[in-house]
């Protein structure tokens, strides 16, 4: 059962000693790492996902529950650490919702397969606006839906420890709920991200420079506040773009709603 | 003269060379002295992607022939060539243009390379190739879901049960390393002749192979199989 993993420092990419000599992540923990494209955040989930044992570019090592990872250890080396969402990512096979979980649950051996099968598709509808049924097509669901399904999965079967989120910007979920359904289920998390409002949402944030880990931020209160402002801004757009998708227009004559900024002013939003 | 020899089979363009350009940035690290070789139908442009590596490239374009057939054949010139080189190290990447392929050699490490992107259906029509494998490296993670890479996995476990799965991203090389390690682990031979291959290759002596263009059963000969009709539902 993995409860802690502690990624030992290494190098930069010009071989000198990165600032953070360790870094430890506990289970149920959400840490976001920052830096710019190119500043090492790949390939620091690379080492971890790799059991980095001095041996990659960076020479740093990694332990799980204090405990440094024998090669030899087929086993644990062959489980999956790591699960991983991403923009990037889609689904791409042909299938129904509930026959894809099904088929994915199978594999992990969970028995109750229709329990299982309504806990996502509930935990899914509670991250996403637009509604997910059992019986969509996997490859036909928007970005936002298909984000919203592979969280859920990642919480609810896949059992890798640490869960990865890359880059997921305001896709249409609801993504500080997405973080506690991650922790609720046991997983230590790790944001990468260029976004502000998510970086802020962690509770620690390790900033990457030229491929070394740099500094490692505890979020302040400020910073709190900022972030819960950074998410009503958010709430607000996504408002703004459903009224102006379902042919809403804005005008002078409409009743402002709070007349903070200048697109508010022009708005009226049907309640 | 010893030599690992390293055999890199897969489907086209799962990331074959992508993910062993990662590997051997990672072998020429330790001062190891690497050469490769592509065995191709009819063009390749992996010869160039190899080079830039500053390492010996050879490449062998079968043409007419099976390429299966092709590479079997010219094992021990591979194998003469690269100790030319000096090399102590030779990666062969075959182009694995039919699922029947079973370039597989008992002594020899055997990596074959799929990707994730090919349908959960494809370890189980890739034969030989992916169930004689010492080691499968999946690519293209990163452009499918946890879900599907998970599922995936083990549809190729399943197929393979004794192989080692690796997931590589081609592109970052993420996970390239331990399969760098799998290949240091393995051990060199003293020559290639005499080798067994693990597969029978597909076979073909028919009239066609020797150029025979009309169809028609009357130009046919050799070693024909048709379709049985009865069993498809
Ligand atoms: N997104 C993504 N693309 C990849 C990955 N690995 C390889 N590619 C891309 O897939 C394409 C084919 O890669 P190659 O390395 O040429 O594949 P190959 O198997 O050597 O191809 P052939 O030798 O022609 O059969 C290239 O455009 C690569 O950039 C990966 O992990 N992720
Ligand atoms: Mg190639």
């Amino acid at each position: 059962m993995l409860k802690k993993i502690s990624v030992l420092g290494g190098n930069d990419k010009n071989g000198i000693p990165e600032t953070i000599r360790r870094l430890d992540i506990q289970k149920e923990e959400v840490l976001a790492v920052v830096g710019p494209t190119g500043s090492g955040k790949t390939q620091l989930i690379s080492d971890i996902e790799q059991y980095a044992n001095a041996d990659t570019p960076t020479c740093r090592s990694i332990l799980i529950n204090d405990l440094p990872v024998n090669a030899e250890d087929e086993e644990l080396i062959s489980q999956h650490l790591v699960a991983e969402v991403s923009q990037k990512m889609n689904f791409i096979i042909d299938s129904s919702v509930e026959e894809f979980i099904s088929r994915h649950a199978k594999i992990r051996a969970i028995e109750n397969i229709e329990k299982v099968k309504t806990d996502i598709l509930a935990v899914a509808n509670e991250l996403t606006g637009e509604p997910i049924y059992s019986t969509d097509n996997l490859t036909q669901l928007s970005g936002g839906q298909a984000r919203a399904l592979m969280v859920a999965d990642v919480a609810l079967i896949s059992n890798a420890p640490v869960v990865v989120i890359d880059e997921i910007e305001n896709a249409g979920i609801d993504r500080l709920k997405a973080l506690e359904i991650l922790t609720g289920h046991g997983k230590a998390v790790l944001i990468v991200t260029h976004d502000p409002a998510l970086a802020l949402l962690a509770e620690r944030r390790l900033v990457m420079k030229n491929g070394g880990m740099y500094k490692l931020h505890r979020t302040n209160t400020e910073e709190k506040t900022l972030m819960e402002k950074l998410l009503t801004i958010e709430k607000k757009t996504a408002r703004l773009r459903d009224y102006i998708r379902s042919g809403g227009s804005i005008d002078k004559n409409n009743n402002n709603e709070e007349g903070e900024t200048l697109w508010q002013e022009y708005m009226y939003i049907p309640r | 003269m010893s030599l690992k020899f390293v055999i890199v089979a897969g489907t086209p363009s799962s990331g074959k060379t992508s993910v062993m350009l990662h590997v051997i940035r990672h072998i020429l690290t330790d001062k190891i002295k690497v050469a490769a070789c592509k065995i191709d139908c009819l063009e390749t442009t992996d010869n160039i992607r190899y080079g830039r590596l500053g390492i010996p490239i050879a490449v062998g374009l079968s043409d007419y022939l099976c390429p299966d057939h092709f590479y079997v054949a010219n094992l021990e010139e591979i194998w003469r060539w690269a100790e030319k080189q000096n090399a102590e190290l030779v990666i062969l990447e075959t182009a694995g243009l039919c699922h029947r392929c079973a370039p597989a050699l008992k002594d020899c490490l055997s990596i074959c390379i799929i990707d994730n992107l090919s349908g959960l259906d494809t370890p189980k029509k890739v034969g030989p190739m992916l169930s004689t494998a010492d080691i499968i490296a999946i690519t293209k993670g990163d452009m499918v879901s946890q879900a599907e890479r998970e599922v995936f996995h083990q549809q190729v476990q399943n197929i393979n049960p004794d192989a080692r799965v690796i997931a590589i991203n081609g592109l970052t090389g993420r996970g390239s390393l331990r399969l760098k390690n799998e290949i240091m682990k393995s051990q060199p031979l003293e020559t290639i002749t005499g080798q067994t291959l693990r597969c029978s290759m597909p076979a073909a002596v028919c009239s066609y192979c020797a150029g025979e263009m009309i169809v028609g059963s009357t130009y046919q000969m050799g070693n024909i199989k048709k379709v049985d009709f009865g069993r498809a539902e």
